[in-house]
């Protein structure tokens, strides 16, 4: 039988071993010494003194480990693999009630075992992460979710703000109120998903109106009069960019990888943005560079890198994505805990060991006009104008203002508009900006894209939405109603991390990417948790995921008659939600 | 389901061949209408090509409305045409107390004839169209549905053999005429039924009309809305069509072909298998808000006099087109029993079948030219 550990079970067994684990002696044991109350009574209540009754305790954590002591074979197995040491070995006294004799007479014994006990030290608390449980021989041990818990109260002690990795939690889910709705019937029929050719591909970088298009009528043929504006044309569905640094470099490895073989093996053209910490020399001086969106943001990390490469590059990269903020964290910059600055996330990114925050915005970008003169120019002439230049942003309320300053700009030259929602994931960030700050995407996407329509301008800079996209797993549906609602494209992190193994999710459970102890390898520098990860079956799973989401999305454009992307087509959903549905300019159905 | 008729003759011919021609494909309709676009025109109207015909359908107030709104620009009438009509109880459409076919003379300052209307004669005559539109339409006085040279609409709601009962169309004399005749026969749109939703459709010169359902209606009318002030109404599906092919050739100048690349834009694996390659992609890039990607095939008729059809990437909706040696004419519909209608005769082993990826022109020698994508 399982027991949850508890006080009175310590209180009465334990012996000399009753402290934390951390050479502290434990309110536990400091109670005993206090047993007896001024007036000689028993009664708890006068026994516990107000330091017992402060002190940080594992029913105040967020996770009660559960372990039950007849059916472990004490390998040790859980203790050796919880990275954040919630769970140790102590010797426990156990008392028995022996017969012996002809005439059975009951004899008090004991006798000392070994127990696995939850730590009470705030600072290793069990995240829930499972991993005592996957490893366990016997099923013996596994965490239970405590809703009682106290852990916002507990562990704000000495005054640090609480930090986590993971995404945001919102109460409800927008996207499962929205159904496909318009589906082709008799007067056009549906098409055939596994036998019709369709044409999944969006573009990148900066679109003109057809008027401005510097085409020249030769023979009636049309002709590039000009220079063109750069372009791509790919995969509507992005890896949503995770610095080298934030995430271990066997994860980053194996989503190039995936990348990669995504593109050469299946036709597949997706791409992957770098996210702001750099990239291996040897990629940038490879032709699969032009997989990759090389991502700068306000701390510059590992751009030294990329200016010594450029000369030596092959290939143009896919695009430069200028990140000014992100969904997670609006107007928080980025953070990597010094805990994860190894030797080679130093040398990537250039800089010492030590914490690694991005300022909450560029210096020395003071306006939107600025900021499209200045850096967009910059990054545009340093490729030499043959690469899209993007803008990431977190939403926000004024997401259509600087969407419309930027497709009003007359140089043309900001190439996409990545907008980053609410429930954007993170390596990094206090939890108050995490829970309480941002914007929900949907009704963003839907603002920039109908301000865009009022001016004639939809398209002309390709919207891509990322922001809990996949929180489901169910990827293609996500990215197929964005889509519908005006998006060009759809870029997603943390689905990728959890196709790799991450446990973490929005009830709390893991998202321990901040510390450095990612019990699966993701987010982490430390080679003996990196070696967790297998790169070849990681990058296969990720493969696999996006062959099945290809399908996925056909299935989901042959019902509503479309062998190419329905950008802007909201007329093939519906809403569940009056509210949602008047929001988003939908139809509403019950 | 729509279907069409269109035939293209060297010598003008009676409207009563489109009569033919959709009842024979009838089981394929609903009879809920009837719709031509005369171009080309003989017969009453053979001597007033040059001066623009107005096609209207209204009560008295709107007739008093319209005829000084065009006073008012300095329109005169120069020639009008009543038909006769046969009365008879019993028919079953939704008349309109007043059929105007009217030929008016240019304001004298753009009083000069030529083959083709001026800039300023085009600019003129869409806006006084629209302002025709615009004063009749709030209480539903008139519809007006062309306002061109040598150009004449008729829209009616209901029974086809009645509406042409009524408008004796059923003669096979009748002194309305044209070379060039596009035709349907159903109003019962997906939309409200109202005349302005029926097509065949015409724009300064481009006449369209199509079949099927235009997938991306929402996309294209959001886009097109704003490329030119005659792109209003979107009753209809198949007016965004119209409003592509007016665009694509009239508008950005670009050469016929490049229409079929607009609405129905090559695969990817196509497009880069040729040297214009880049050009292609900019121009999806460019266009993507007026592909169609739905089941259709539409029939338009350039100023010119050429006919042109083509049909959607997947080749959900079928045409044919029959040609008869003898007879000089080309005709085309919907269904085989439609050209059969017209001319049964003909060596239908040379019958056209327009390919998802090919643009079908009938010039005007009646030569039926077959472009590639």
């Amino acid at each position: 039988m399982a027991a949850i550990i508890r006080p009175e079970e310590i209180r009465s067994d334990s012996g000399k071993l009753g402290g934390n684990g951390h050479g502290e002696t434990s309110a536990v044991a400091r109670s005993i010494s206090l047993a007896k109350s001024p007036n000689g009574g028993t009664s708890r209540a006068h026994m516990i003194k107000p330091t017992y009754v402060r002190d940080p305790h594992p029913i105040d954590f967020p996770w009660q480990i559960e372990w039950n002591p007849e059916t472990c074979i004490r390998c040790g197995s859980c203790v050796a693999t919880c990275t954040f040491g919630a769970i140790q070995p102590r010797l426990q006294r156990q008392g028995q009630t022996l017969s012996a004799g002809n005439f059975p007479k009951p004899v008090d014994a004991s006798q000392v075992i070994m127990a696995i006990k939850q730590v009470s030290d705030p600072k290793h608390y069990c995240r829930g992460c499972t991993m005592c449980e996957k490893v366990c021989p016997t099923n013996s041990i596994h965490p239970v979710q405590n809703e009682h818990n106290r852990f916002p109260l507990v562990a704000r002690q000495g005054g640090s703000p609480i930090k986590r990795g993971g995404r945001g939690h919102m109460p409800i889910r927008v996207l499962d109120y929205v159904k496909v709705g318009r589906i082709s019937q008799m007067t056009d029929p549906s098409l055939d998903a596994a036998r019709h050719t369709f044409d999944l591909l969006t573009p990148l970088g900066r679109g003109l109106p057809p008027e401005e298009l510097a085409l020249v009528n030769e023979n009636g043929r049309l002709v590039n009069g000009s220079w063109m504006l750069p372009m791509r044309w790919i995969y509507p569905i992005l890896i949503g960019d995770m610095s080298v640094g934030a995430l271990s470099w066997r994860m980053w490895e194996a989503l190039a990888i995936a990348v990669a073989y995504l593109n050469e093996e299946c036709g597949l053209p997706v791409r992957m943005s770098s996210g702001e910490g750099g990239m291996p020399v040897r990629l940038l001086t490879s032709e699969h560079l032009k997989y990759f969106i090389v991502q700068i943001a306000s701390g510059h990390f590992g751009w030294n890198r990329i200016i010594k490469a450029m000369p030596r590059m092959v290939t143009d990269p896919a695009a430069i994505l200028i990140k000014i903020g992100q969904g997670a964290k609006p107007g928080d910059g980025g953070l990597l805990p010094a805990e994860k600055v190894a030797p080679h996330i130093q040398a990537i990114r250039g800089v010492p060991k030590a914490d690694l925050l991005s300022p909450p915005n560029h210096q020395g970008l003071y306006s939107i006009e600025e900021s499209v003169q200045k850096m967009f120019l910059s990054m545009n002439a340093a490729f030499k104008f043959r690469v899209p230049v993007a803008i990431k942003v977190a939403a926000s309320s004024t997401s259509v203002s600087v969407f419309n300053n930027l497709i009003r700009d007359p140089y043309h030259i900001v190439g996409g508009y990545f907008l980053d929602g609410i429930q954007g994931g993170t390596g990094a960030a206090h939890e108050v900006s995490m829970d309480h700050t941002g914007h929900p995407i949907l009704s963003k996407l839907r603002d920039c894209y109908l301000a865009a329509v009022e001016q004639g301008k939809q398209g002309q800079i390709p919207l891509f939405v990322g922001g809990g996209f996949g929180d489901t797993s169910d990827l293609a549906a996500d990215a197929f109603k964005a889509i519908c609602l005006g998006a060009n494209g759809v870029f997603s992190a943390k689905i990728f991390l959890q196709l790799a193994g991450c446990v973490g999710n929005e009830k709390g459970r893991c998202n321990a990417c901040n510390t450095g102890f990612c019990p699966v390898g993701i987010c982490t520098q430390d080679p003996r948790l990196v070696a967790r990860l297998d790169v070849d079956a990681v990058a296969q799973n990720i493969v696999d995921y996006f062959l099945a989401m290809d399908v996925e999305l056909k299935k989901l454009m042959a019902p509503i008659g479309n062998s190419t992307l329905p950008v802007g087509r909201s007329d093939a959903l519906v809403s569940l939600d009056k509210g949602i549905a008047d929001r988003l300019q939908i139809a509403y159905a019950c | 389901m729509c279907r069409m008729a269109a035939i293209k003759s060297e010598s003008p011919f009676a409207p009563v061949l489109m009569l033919r021609m959709l009842l024979a494909m009838q089981e394929g309709h609903d009879n809920s209408g009837f719709a031509m676009v005369m171009q080309d025109l003989g017969g009453a109207f053979e001597g007033f090509k040059h001066f623009p015909l107005l096609s209207m359908a209204c009560t008295s107030v709107g007739l008093e409305r319209a005829e000084q709104i065009l006073e008012n620009q300095g329109f005169s009438p120069k020639f009008d045409y009543q038909p006769d009509v046969d009365a008879k109880p019993g028919l079953d459409f939704r008349k309109m107390p007043h059929y105007i076919f009217r030929n008016y003379r240019y304001p004298e300052a753009l009083n000069s004839l030529s083959d083709s209307p001026t800039p300023e004669q085009k600019k003129l005559l869409v806006e006084t169209r629209l302002a025709l539109r615009a004063a009749l339409s709030p209480d539903r006085q008139g519809y007006v549905y062309s306002f061109w040279p040598d150009v004449l609409t008729l829209k009616e709601i209901g029974e086809p053999r009645d509406i042409g009962t009524y408008f004796q169309l059923w003669n096979e004399n009748h002194w309305l005429q044209a070379r060039v005749i596009s035709a349907q026969c159903r109003q019962n749109t997906n939309y409200q039924i109202v005349r302005y939703a029926a097509h065949p459709f015409f724009l300064e010169g481009y006449t369209l009309m199509g079949n099927g359902e235009n997938t991306f209606y929402q996309k294209n009318k959001e886009f097109q809305q704003w490329l030119h002030p005659a792109y209003i109404g979107f009753e209809s599906d198949t007016q965004c069509f119209l409003y592509t092919l007016h665009y694509v050739v009239e508008q950005l100048k670009w050469p016929l072909p490049y229409y079929k690349h607009v609405i129905t834009p090559l695969t990817f694996e196509e497009m880069r298998q040729r040297q214009d390659a880049p050009v292609l992609e900019r121009i999806r890039q460019s266009c993507q808000n007026l592909e169609i990607n739905g089941p259709n095939t539409v029939v338009f008729v350039l100023p010119d006099g050429r006919v042109g059809i083509c049909a959607d990437a997947k080749k959900l909706r079928p045409l044919v087109i029959g040609k008869h040696a003898e007879h000089r004419m080309v005709v085309a519909a919907s269904e085989v029993c439609g050209v059969n209608a017209v001319i049964p005769d003909r060596n239908d082993e040379d019958d056209v079948y327009p390919g998802e990826r090919e643009m079908v022109i009938i010039d005007n020698s009646l030569e039926v030219q077959r472009w590639p994508q």
